[in-house]
């Protein structure tokens, strides 16, 4: 079931559309991937959602009942660019926002202490946000708008400014989040994360959806006839004529070789072959990156 | 509603607690009565200020006497003694100078010289000229042979000081003073420019301030943009009204500290006590007025002022600057923070401040002009119309206005504050989203159009 379903909306400024006939449909307790160039509209549609502005034309379903004001307590919103009060606390400052989100104080301070204690922030407690690093900062951030326990989380590129462990900190913090019932719309450049994390994706380029669905069908219907396989010491694969190696690497006296074959081989009759150059040590079909799909599919639209 | 005070709250406690705002709400206030208190240990200690002006009359000795000493002004008469032999040493002999009349004096006013080392005081110049003009008047009328003219010049004197008196619709006359009033028409004009700018421009800064820390975009996800720019406009008036509480009470409280110490002469202080009490018994005004007339003339003139301070309409002038604070504050505070919304950062305000300011600058002129002359039509029409009315009505208030203007000024007011505040809701919640675009008129006129 969708938890979430925006349909046909469209949005002007002016003549400029921002978003033109936009559909997309978040299924419960997955995490949806929101792609698109710089410009594409992906801001706007957040916005849209989080009701910060309404849009010209267009539907949006939250549980499958419309969108209505008091929804914005059940969703969290974690902004593109990270705005925190620079001279008030930290503790102050969370406590606040965690109060405009309906929290009562004394709730938000008991949660507030557990997720705090949880990412090891507890000692900024009573420092002032300008005193903090970005990376410190981000973190106070993302605990803010988790903070409510909202059953739509939408984080624009969080892990931007993040150290790799924090960012497996955060990543581990939505798989959690995940797993306790919250549906997640994350909107990110990051494809390597993209792959990793969501579940389904919808990309959006000139203010229209030119590419949805599950991240795994998408990868597989792009992947053609290109395959990857691993051997022991340095092998070289030399098939019949319709075997075209694109790439070859050696390294740790293993080669890794990705290639095309032709349409009619099936993956059995090429294993068989590859057996015969050396000792595999695996051999996978070589799904495209979500970064190529992304690149291919916004060029050839443009 | 609940959220509108949550944000009130935050305004509200992070203006309070910073140490800017500790450190001006008490320091204020020591300024304020150092002004007050200053100047007056000043023109105490003037008093022990002690002159000893030698007199020298060419060839006549017509004002010999007619330059009586005052606490601070001793006058020696010499004869014999010539002036550019005294030039050099009257200091040693110590003269403050020496006052030089020539023998032309009747018919040239200009004969008179005061030879000093230093630019003597105007009021002891102003004595002095009195004194001689008055015995040169003396004199001149002595030529026409008046009989009697010792007694006729005694029955002439007298001291002008015009009393006002306001009547008012009921027929009820009451004393009143130009001077109070004037008074009380610049504090209160100023008092309402300072905290419509001074606050009005804080919540620009606010607003500035949460969209280019884009805390703003966080905020209005949980609330609506209109009650995040109440709730910071409502906020910070409760800071201004907070502050202006503490002033008035530590000024009032250091000024009467000071005043109790340093001068030991408490008797006004005491009088001042008691008239009040004697002017709310109906009954016995005069005998109250008589007994502290016999007591001390000065006293009397000082209850004068006092009697005529309380026949102020205060219910009035109160209710009216509150009404016209509120009214006014959010009017331009509105104003400010669409400004605020509209731009990147603070320099670029600039060109949209300037239209903005013109008005409360044209206000506060206005006013100032309005203390000389309350009727004219520019003070009139000024307090009518709602940009500039707040300030120019508080000032005009204490002349008397009548019920009509007001009434009228009041509802323009409220009319105009509610569409102004109405239209800065509509620029603000397009403005704080907008970033890196230079906003100009013509864009924001486009922003009070757009829906939802």
């Amino acid at each position: 079931m969708a938890l979430f379903e925006a349909r046909n909306v469209t949005k002007q400024f002016g003549s400029l559309y921002a978003l033109n006939n936009v559909s997309i449909s978040v299924p419960e307790q997955s995490i949806f991937g929101l792609l698109g160039p710089n410009g594409a509209g992906k801001t706007t549609l957040i916005r849209i959602i989080n009701q910060i502005t309404g849009p010209d034309s267009g539907e949006l379903f939250l549980n499958g009942r419309k969108l209505m004001p008091e929804d914005v307590m059940s969703i969290g919103y974690l902004p593109e660019e990270r705005g925190l009060y620079k001279k008030m606390k930290v503790g102050e400052q969370a406590l606040y926002f965690a109060q405009l989100k309906g929290l009562s104080k004394a709730e938000a301070m008991r949660r507030l202490k557990y997720w705090f204690r949880k990412l090891d922030m507890i000692d900024w407690w009573g420092k002032k946000v300008e005193e903090l690093s970005k990376g410190m900062q981000q973190k106070v951030q993302f605990v803010t708008t988790i903070l409510h326990e909202p059953k739509l989380l939408i984080l624009d590129e969080p892990f931007s400014g993040f150290d790799p462990v924090n960012t497996n900190v955060i990543k581990n913090e939505i798989l959690f989040l995940r797993e306790k019932g919250a549906t997640v719309i994350l909107s990110t450049h990051n494809m390597g994360s993209v792959e990793e994390l969501c579940d389904n994706i919808a990309l959006i380029n000139k203010a229209k959806t030119i590419l949805e669905g599950r991240v795994d069908d998408i990868r597989m219907q792009w992947a053609g006839d290109e395959y990857e396989i691993v051997f022991d010491g340095d092998v070289t694969i030399n098939g019949n004529g319709d075997i075209n190696v694109l790439d070859r690497q050696f390294e740790n006296n293993r080669s890794t070789i990705r290639f095309k074959a032709g349409h009619e081989r099936n993956t059995n009759q090429i294993l068989t072959e590859a057996v015969r150059c050396g000792n595999v040590i695996s051999f996978n079909p070589a799904l495209p990156s979500m970064n190529d799909i992304f690149i291919r599919v916004v060029e050839t639209r443009n | 509603m609940n959220k509108i005070s949550t944000i009130i709250n935050r305004e509200y406690l992070t203006r309070v607690s910073k140490k800017s705002f500790i450190i001006m709400t008490i320091l204020a206030p020591i300024l304020m009565a150092a002004l007050i208190v200053v100047p007056t240990i000043l023109m105490s200690s003037q008093e022990m200020d002690y002159k000893k002006i030698a007199v020298i009359e060419e060839n006549t000795d017509l004002f010999r006497g007619s330059l009586k000493n005052t606490k601070t002004l001793e006058f020696v008469y010499l004869d014999d003694v010539n002036v550019n032999d005294l030039k050099k040493t009257f200091e040693e002999a110590g003269y403050y100078g020496i006052l030089y009349i020539s023998s032309e004096l009747v018919n040239t006013p200009n004969a008179i010289q005061l030879i000093s080392k230093k630019q003597p005081p105007i009021a002891d110049l102003q004595y002095m000229e009195n004194s001689l003009e008055k015995e040169i008047e003396k004199q001149k009328l002595m030529a026409y042979n008046i009989e009697n003219l010792d007694e006729i010049m005694k029955n002439v004197e007298s001291n002008v000081s015009i009393q006002t008196q306001k009547i008012d619709d009921s027929g009820q006359i009451k004393d009143t003073s130009t001077g109070i009033a004037m008074a009380l028409a610049y504090i209160g004009g100023f008092l309402m420019y300072m905290l419509v700018f001074m606050f009005g421009s804080q919540v620009m800064r606010g607003v500035i301030e949460e969209k280019t820390s884009r805390v703003v975009e966080v905020i209005v996800s949980s609330v609506k943009p209109v009650q995040l720019m109440m709730g910071k406009i409502i906020g910070i008036a409760l800071v201004g009204l907070t502050q202006f509480l503490i002033w008035i009470l530590l000024t009032v409280a250091i000024v009467g500290v000071v005043k109790s110490t340093v001068f030991k002469d408490r008797k006004i202080t005491e009088i001042a006590q008691t008239v009040p009490q004697n002017l709310m018994d109906e009954d016995q005004p005069a005998t109250a007025q008589q007994q502290i007339e016999q007591a001390n003339p000065q006293l009397s003139e000082f209850s004068r002022m006092f009697e005529s301070a309380m026949n102020q309409p205060w219910g009035l002038i109160i209710f009216s600057f509150i009404f016209y604070f509120i009214t006014g504050y959010l009017l331009y505070a509105s104003v400010f923070a669409a400004i605020g919304s509209a731009v990147d950062n603070e320099t670029e305000t600039q060109q949209f401040m300037l239209p903005v300011t013109i008005p409360i600058i044209l206000a506060l002129m206005v006013a100032m002009g309005t203390m000389q002359n309350p009727e004219s039509s520019l003070s009139f029409w000024c307090s009518i119309i709602p940009l500039t009315s707040p300030i120019v009505m508080i000032a005009r208030i204490p002349f008397g206005v009548p019920a009509w203007q007001i009434i009228l000024s009041m509802a323009l007011m409220v009319v105009t504050f509610i569409a102004f505040v109405w239209m800065a809701a509509k620029i603000y919640r397009t403005g704080i989203l907008m970033y890196g675009k230079k906003t100009s008129w013509k864009e924001m006129w486009k922003w009070l159009r757009y829906s939802g």
